[in-house]
């Protein structure tokens, strides 16, 4: 037989060239999908319910402290002219506010996202680099040095560092009780132990030798914490808060937790108050500033909208596996029997 | 197409008359300045200019550089190394750009390597060149041949240059060619030696050759060389295409030859022609950039909404917060500025939008789609031993959307294998009946047969040999199949050799007209003048027919030049197998042919004697012949036309065999075995304008100068001088009545029909013609029109011998594709230079026509009649509904025109007329059409009713017509190789067509456009997210996604999925598609890739990208989550989405889709951590270190990918499900099809195919339009035709026919 002619052109008849692969043709109609449906909505109800349930036990105590409304107990401390002011805020528990008890700062319509403030900032300098204390990088101008000096930290976001302060009283028989604030661990871990060093050198002024403090800080890197010499420069957890920049312009930070003594279980019922050193301006933006003491559960601070969303998206799924199952009753196929 | 700069025109049209001096080129011998070097130009592809490894970069990146979408993109980077815009870091920006720009090299450089392979193949084969130092020839290769070398070869071997044919070693000064590497076309031509250039005999010597060569510059006409050679003496001597050898070229049948090299390298012909693939923009593609156009708008109205949002924002804000950043030198920009500077900072953020990836990634879609198409074994073809080729790489998807087909007919939809059926011989009709009946048979046997070839190269050489052997003593006892099953055999044996298989070798002869034969032959006296006896010697002679024995019997060509140069012992071995084929086939046409002959006789008792005397006629032959080899039946007929071979192979059989051909004579043995030598003297040849062929011989015995020509029935008719002899005076005039009423009976049954006649010439008439004649080949300018003009100045008062009718047989299953394609919303046009009779008996024949239909005949001789007939026509066809593609449905109706009036409705002021009228006729069949008239056709509808059209042709007429259409198709069969050399695709048979549109073209198509479609959805989606966040974040054109994984993200997690989906998806199966080919439906028109659908996507993509960002913003509102934090679950989410997106719209899940997408999924997740793991102070200001392993261990991240997963999935889900099951789309329904059960799928499949299929016949019996000049007729009453039968619709229309014809 005469195959010489040539079959060498011949494809070769596999499954994948011939595409013929075996596979799978999920058919999307009615029928097949309502238990899948009635699954998912079942099942996001359930994860919903839970959610809400959670956030609902939640306790949040928030006050705005800004200042600017005439009937603020914080009025006038807004007026940049005041130095030092202090404002006190008083409230009353009527329970037990349950513990760990986890206190914030808010800021709202402060753009911690905005590109060129993100930017501004110098990794490497942070990082303990000695090479960028003499030379920031240039991303941190205007606020690279000043005069000839380098700034330590440079750069904008170190800059505008929030600088209130803190300090809650219960009141006790008429006298005034410290509530103790734990500031530690509050920062990410790994910020605190890889990705912010202190630059080499003991005591630490001498390891920031050579640099100034940025424009907007009273005080040099090292003399962030005075009582405590071990958080201060750029490990200091208050400077770690305030570098993770907030994703959204109405924000909250970790101030401090309540985590020891006898308020280890909670604030107890009573009134309290919170002397707060008003140091940060927020009139130029039409920012609010407010404190917030809040416990926290397994998924975090409360938040309503998750389980409400879960309640929703599930409903609609049981709906639709409701409306499908009148569409199957009405459009089944013949060939589906 | 090349493209040219303004400048480059310019410059052309300046010089333009300074070239058109130089369009001769004076060439002379190398030899004298061998010792200068001072060579001509080389024989290489690439002289200077090609790619070298150390240029390649360089030159790749500037002819990337000449796509817009690239500087757009180099543009945007450039952009951001612009300090006061840019986004993201310069470099990261580089990326995208990078990549793809690396991408296409890679493409671009695998090409050229390839390329470069072959080349340096080619480069390195050896040939022999003369070199004077030497004084011999010696062996050198191809790419050191130079214009002005003179080249030697022997048989077989492949010309390297285009050669000017000096000398060889046959007496005659004639060498054989074979040009099969060329144009496909595998007989033999002849070439002969430049005339007077010396005797031909002498041994050549090239340092003689002292003559000044001047030709024309190089050009890609592969018919035509215009040169003189202009001898010492300063004679000019001219030369035509007949002594050029070009490169490509095999030698044959000759045992040495040298030329002068004219043209070398990539100025050779063969060079020039191949053009290499055609780019083309398809339709899709072009509907793509009007939506990259409005991804550009949307993009700009993105951007100009942050810059009007920064400036509104900087102007509410009442002094400078410290989250403002003022310049290094501490003061801010005014609102206005910033504004104008971010909108520019927002076209780099936002510039994924314009998806610069999706070029790319159509590319390979497309490389890969073409890699399917031509693996597809069921578009291989067993005879040519080919598969379907892909020349323009980036139309795949156009056939999947095509509307109108234009066909040629002969040799597209009929094998173009000719075979001799009847002929009329001075008026009298010889039916051939037995001939008939003998093609019947072979017609009928198929499926069987079919499983009998295949199963045969299974077996071993020699068993395959006894076995046939045995077989062929049980096929006796049922001849009827026996001969079928032989023929297809043994044409597939012999593929190499044209035209040679038994089906138009075996003519049974008419027992009638061979009694005349007998008859004449022994009774009159004047036996030499008979009128049989001269149309069977027309028939044998009156052609270029080249005839070649099996002793000389050619080889295969090898495709790869130079091949053939190695004789390994694999060689010897398949010429060894070769020989027991032709030896086997020898046998299998011998033994029918007598068996047949006695079964006649048995038939017919009658003409005993007679049919004795045939069989002894031919069985004496053998032994008789002139040739010691013996077996007259082994001689092998070459002809440039099929129809020449099946006019000798009809001679052959009354026993007028043609012995030889050389250019002054043709040897010819008589029935009775004497042999006949005529001298040639002149071969008028064939050309398109005269349809007519000429020889003038001298007859040995009476001495008289005779001219015989044939040609087609209408010219011939009018050059009809004094009537035949005068012996026959008594119906002289009935002689061409009744001739042309065979003739015309011929052509309704769908045959070709040729006429032959005769004219005495006289001595003086001939030398005054000679001369005339000299004149017209010598000159220089319009040469063919003096050729012409000289042989039309001889071809009249010609007499009339007879006719002939040539049957040319359907190709395999053109019924069933044409009435596939049909079903599938195509009109199918069928173009034809055929008379129109014969071209609707073909047309009923393949089902182009039905019984059912309405047919109206277009035929007028002047503009007015057109005018008023078309007018009309309309006005009756406008009364009927119209189906949903303009078509008239009931009745179906079918136009058939022919070229004349063709030519005035194609004029402006009557076109849109036509195109009414012909848009709502289901078929339509074009007579007498020109190859121009062809693609005015295909432009015109294309132009007018903007279609995707479709022509398909196989010869040299057609490539206009290929050229003209969306996609062009052509058929690598009889007529050599310039239709495929002008197409898009190039297929073996018709029937490919099928799979080819129904399958691959709606592949192609729906894979590419849910692609393209899904590729704007998901940029627009991954997009919006950046740009909802600018709200939140004062549009300063912050992302809150780290920059790397922001590029990656496009570049890496989520191309490779859709690329696979294209690549891969299978909507509906392949048998599906074929069995139901109105599923090809959905991809007419715009299709899926229609404006709603675009916007679907994008609202979805407007939707999803909602429900991404605002999920997990409200989630996180008021929070301290960070920047990144926030941004990783977006990203996250964005990806889920996306990839389940893409598998929602999967059809077909394989093994790959799985691996592909849960791979994309494990590398997003990998790679983040290992980024986020290691990267600490990296890439400012994201430092994205231990960010997603902080997500990970949080609950809430997961709840939110879920949640928002779900949400953004949830509309586009249940509208799939919904519309699935309440309005499912075709394609739908045939997947549902396709999930019953094997059996019962098949079952329902084929029920609703034979219901559909009953209506057809066969066709063939109802004679077509009437024909005459002027008449319209919309005719008859209608037909109920297959009309569009749904598919599960339980009960198709019944089948049902009424003859209606015009």
């Amino acid at each position: 037989m005469s195959k010489e002619v040539g079959t060498e052109n011949r494809p070769d008849n596999t499954a994948f060239t011939q595409q013929r692969l075996p596979a799978w043709q999920p058919m999307l109609s009615a029928g097949i999908v309502i238990p899948g449906f009635v699954l998912i909505g079942l099942a996001f109800i359930g994860i919903g319910v839970a959610l809400f349930v959670t956030s609902r036990n939640i306790q949040v105590l928030e006050r705005d402290y800004t200042g600017v409304e005439r009937d603020s107990f914080c009025y006038g401390c807004s007026d940049l002219k005041v130095k030092n002011c202090k404002c006190n805020l008083n409230f009353t528990l009527d329970k037990l506010f349950e513990g760990p008890v986890f206190f914030y700062y808010g800021l709202s319509n402060y753009f911690q996202n905005y590109r060129q403030y993100g930017n501004s900032k110098d990794a490497n300098q942070l990082s303990g680099d000695k090479e960028y204390f003499t030379e920031p990088d240039e991303s941190c101008a205007p606020y690279e040095r000043v005069g000839d000096v380098p700034i330590a930290p440079c750069g904008a976001l170190p800059n505008s560092m929030f600088n209130d302060t803190f300090k809650l009283y219960q009141m006790v028989n008429g006298t005034r009780v410290e509530v103790p604030f734990d500031g530690k661990g509050i920062s990410w871990w790994t910020d605190y132990n890889i990705k912010y060093r202190n630059p080499p050198g003991t005591p630490l002024s001498k390891a920031f030798e050579g640099t100034t403090n940025p424009p907007f800080w009273p005080r040099p890197a090292y003399e962030l914490d005075t009582t405590d010499p071990s958080n201060n420069g750029f490990i200091n957890q208050d400077f770690l808060v305030w570098m993770r920049r907030a994703a959204l312009p109405d924000f909250r930070k970790l101030y401090r937790r309540i985590t020891e003594g006898e308020y280890a279980k909670g604030l107890p019922a009573g009134k309290y108050t919170l002397v707060i050193g008003y140091n940060y301006p927020v009139r130029a933006f039409n920012g609010k500033k407010k404190v917030v003491f809040s416990n926290v559960s397994w998924m975090g601070g409360k938040n309503k909208f998750l389980g409400i969303a879960y309640l929703v998206i599930g409903s609609m799924c049981v709906v639709m596996s409701i409306v499908m199952l009148i569409v199957y009753a009405k459009f089944k196929f013949p060939d589906e029997e | 197409m090349p493209w040219r700069s303004p400048l480059a025109l310019l410059r052309d049209a300046v010089r333009g008359i300074g070239e058109r001096q130089k369009d001769l080129r004076v060439l002379v011998s190398n030899l004298p300045y061998s010792e200068l070097d001072a060579g001509g130009r080389p024989n290489r592809f690439f002289p200077g200019n090609a790619y070298t490894p150390l240029l390649f970069l360089p030159v790749n990146l500037y002819e990337q550089f000449h796509r817009w979408a690239n500087v757009y993109f180099v543009g945007l980077a450039v952009l951001n190394f612009v300090p006061v815009v840019n986004a993201f870091q310069p470099e990261v920006a580089l990326i995208p750009i990078c990549v793809i720009l690396a991408l296409t090299a890679l493409k671009d450089g695998w090409e050229d390597f390839q390329r470069y392979k072959s080349d340096r193949k080619v480069n390195g084969t050896p040939c022999l060149v003369y070199r004077r130092p030497d004084k011999r020839f010696v062996a050198s290769r191809w790419m050191d041949v130079k214009v002005g070398d003179f080249v030697s070869m022997g048989s077989n071997e492949i010309v390297p240059a285009d050669l000017l044919l000096l000398h060889t070693s046959d007496p005659h000064g004639v060498c054989l060619i074979e040009t099969s590497n060329l144009d496909g076309e595998t007989n033999l031509k002849q070439r002969r030696v430049v005339s007077n250039l010396g005797s031909p005999t002498s041994e050549f010597d090239p340092e003689n050759f002292h003559c000044l060569v001047v030709c024309e510059r190089p050009n890609n006409n592969l018919n035509h060389f215009k040169c003189y050679v202009e001898k010492p003496d300063k004679e000019k001597v001219g030369v035509g295409i007949e002594s050029l050898l070009l490169r490509g070229c095999k030698v044959r049948n000759t045992e040495h030859v040298v030329g002068f090299v004219v043209y070398a390298g990539r100025e050779t012909k063969s060079m020039l022609n191949n053009s290499g693939p055609r780019y083309k923009r398809s339709r899709l593609e072009r509907a793509l950039n009007r939506d990259v156009l409005f991804c550009v708008v949307l993009l700009f109205a993105m951007c100009l909404v942050g810059a009007v949002g920064h400036f509104i924002w900087l102007s509410s804000l009442p002094s400078i917060p410290p989250y403002l950043v003022p310049d290094s030198q501490g003061y801010l920009e005014s609102p206005s500025l910033s504004a104008f500077y971010m909108f520019f900072t927002m076209i780099i953020l936002l510039q994924v939008l314009i998806p610069i990836s999706l070029y790319v990634s159509i590319e390979l879609v497309k490389i890969a789609q073409v890699f399917f198409i031509t693996n597809d074994v069921d578009l291989y073809d067993e005879d040519c031993d080919g598969r379907v080729q892909c020349r323009a790489l980036n139309i795949t998807e156009d056939l999947g959307q095509v509307e109108y087909v234009f066909s040629d007919k002969t040799g597209t939809l009929t094998e173009n294998k000719m075979v001799f059926r009847r002929c009329t011989v001075m008026g009298t009709e010889y039916a051939h009946k037995e001939n008939a009946i003998r093609l019947a048979v072979i017609d009928e046997p198929d499926s069987d047969e079919e499983v009998l070839f295949h199963q045969r190269p299974r077996q071993g050489r020699q068993p395959g040999w006894t076995l046939d052997l045995e077989e062929s003593g049980s096929e006796a006892a049922q001849p009827p199949r026996a001969g079928g099953h032989r023929s297809k055999v043994a044409g597939c044996a012999e593929g190499d050799v044209a035209f040679s298989s038994p089906l138009e070798k075996e003519v049974v002869p008419d027992k009638a007209l061979l009694q005349q034969i007998v008859k004449i032959d022994y009774s009159s006296g004047k036996r030499m003048v008979d009128p049989y006896l001269d149309f069977f010697l027309a028939l044998a002679i009156c052609n270029t027919v080249v005839v070649s024995t099996a002793t000389a019997q050619r080889q295969r060509v090898s495709q790869l030049p130079g091949a053939s140069l190695s004789s390994g012992p694999l060689d010897t071995l398949s010429s060894l197998a070769k020989k027991v084929g032709s030896l086997r086939q020898t046998l299998a046409s011998w033994q029918p042919m007598s068996r047949r002959g006695s079964l006649a006789s048995e038939g017919s008792a009658a003409d005993d004697e007679s049919d004795k005397t045939s069989d002894r006629d031919r069985g004496a032959g053998a032994p008789k012949g002139p040739r010691p080899a013996g077996r007259s039946d082994e001689l092998l007929f070459e002809a440039e036309s099929p129809d020449e071979a099946a006019l000798v192979y009809a001679a052959k059989a009354y026993g007028f065999t043609l012995l030889a051909r050389t250019p002054a004579s043709v040897t010819v043995r008589l029935p009775r075995g004497e042999t006949l030598v005529l001298e040639v003297l002149d071969t008028l040849s064939f050309d398109a304008n005269r349809k007519r062929m000429s020889v003038l011989v001298r007859h040995p015995v009476t001495r008289q100068l005779v001219l015989y020509t044939k040609g087609a029935d209408y010219t011939i008719m009018e050059l009809l001088g004094t009537p035949y002899a005068e012996q026959l005076k008594g119906n002289q005039k009935s002689v061409a009545a009744n001739c042309q009423t065979h003739v015309d009976q011929y052509a309704k049954e769908g045959l070709r029909t040729l006429c032959f006649t005769k004219k005495l010439v006289s001595e003086k008439e001939y030398s005054d013609w000679s001369t005339l004649r000299r004149e017209a080949m010598a000159a220089m300018d319009n040469r063919e029109e003096f050729i012409r003009d000289s042989a039309v100045h001889l071809e009249r008062d010609l007499t009339l011998l007879g006719a002939t009718g040539i049957e040319d047989r359907l190709q395999e299953s053109v019924p069933d594709t044409i009435v596939a394609l049909r079903e599938a919303g195509i009109q199918v046009w069928v173009l034809t230079g055929d008379k129109p009779e014969t071209a609707v008996n073909i047309a009923y024949a393949c089902r182009l026509l039905d019984e059912g239909d309405m047919v109206i005949n277009m035929s007028s001789k002047d503009k007015l009649t057109c005018t008023s007939m078309l007018d009309c026509t309309l006005e009756a066809v406008r009364r009927y509904p119209r189906g949903p593609n303009g078509m008239v449905t009931d009745p179906t109706i079918a136009l058939v025109i022919d070229g004349r009036t063709l030519g005035m409705v194609l004029e402006s002021d009557l076109q849109a007329h036509f195109v009414e009228l012909a848009q709502r006729c289901r078929s339509v069949l074009c007579c007498r059409v020109t190859p121009l008239q062809k693609s005015a056709v295909v432009k015109v509808i294309r132009d007018r009713l903007k279609v995707m059209t479709l022509a398909i042709g196989d010869g040299a007429n057609d490539v206009n017509m290929i050229q003209a259409a969306d996609v062009g198709i052509g058929i690598s069969g009889q007529e050599g190789m310039q239709a495929v050399m002008a197409s898009d695709f190039a297929i073996c048979r018709f029937k490919h067509l099928r799979k080819l549109l129904l399958v691959h073209g709606h592949w192609c198509y729906t894979r590419l456009a849910n692609m393209i479609v899904y590729f704007f959805y998901k940029n627009v989606a991954y997009v919006n997210l950046l740009f909802w966040y600018q709200f939140f974040c004062g549009f300063s054109g912050t992302a809150m996604i780290d920059y790397w994984l922001l590029i990656f993200f496009n570049l890496f997690y989520t191309s490779i999925p859709p690329i696979m989906f294209g690549i891969m998806d299978r909507d509906v199966s392949a048998e599906t598609l074929l069995g139901l080919p109105e599923l090809y439906r959905t991809g007419q028109g715009t299709g899926e890739y229609k404006a709603s659908f675009f916007w679907v996507s994008i609202l979805d993509a407007f939707y999803q990208s909602l429900v991404c960002f605002f999920i997990p913003y409200w989630t996180y509102q008021g929070s301290d989550i960070d920047v990144f934090t926030f941004g990783t679950p977006l990203n996250t989410v964005s990806l889920f989405t996306i990839l389940l997106h893409l598998s929602i719209e999967i059809k077909a899940w394989t093994v790959v889709h799985l691996v592909v997408i849960l791979g994309s999924v494990m590398v997003f997740f990998l790679t983040i951590l290992a980024y986020n793991a290691f990267c600490v102070t990296c890439n400012p200001p994201s430092n994205p270190y231990w960010i997603l392993q902080n997500q990970m261990a949080d609950p809430t991240f997961h709840l939110v990918c879920l949640l928002t997963t779900v949400a953004a999935l949830l509309p586009r889900y249940t509208f799939h499900v919904l519309r699935n099951t309440i309005d499912p789309s075709p394609l739908v329904r045939a997947r549902k099809l396709e999930r019953l059960d094997a059996d019962v799928r098949q079952q329902w499949i084929e029920e609703w195919r034979s219901m559909r299929g009953g209506g057809a016949g066969g066709g063939g019996g109802g004679g077509g339009g009437g024909g005459g000049g002027g008449d319209a007729v919309g005719g008859g009453e209608s037909g109920r035709s297959a009309s569009p039968v749904h598919i599960l619709d339980p009960s198709p229309f019944p089948p049902s026919r009424s003859d209606t014809h015009v």
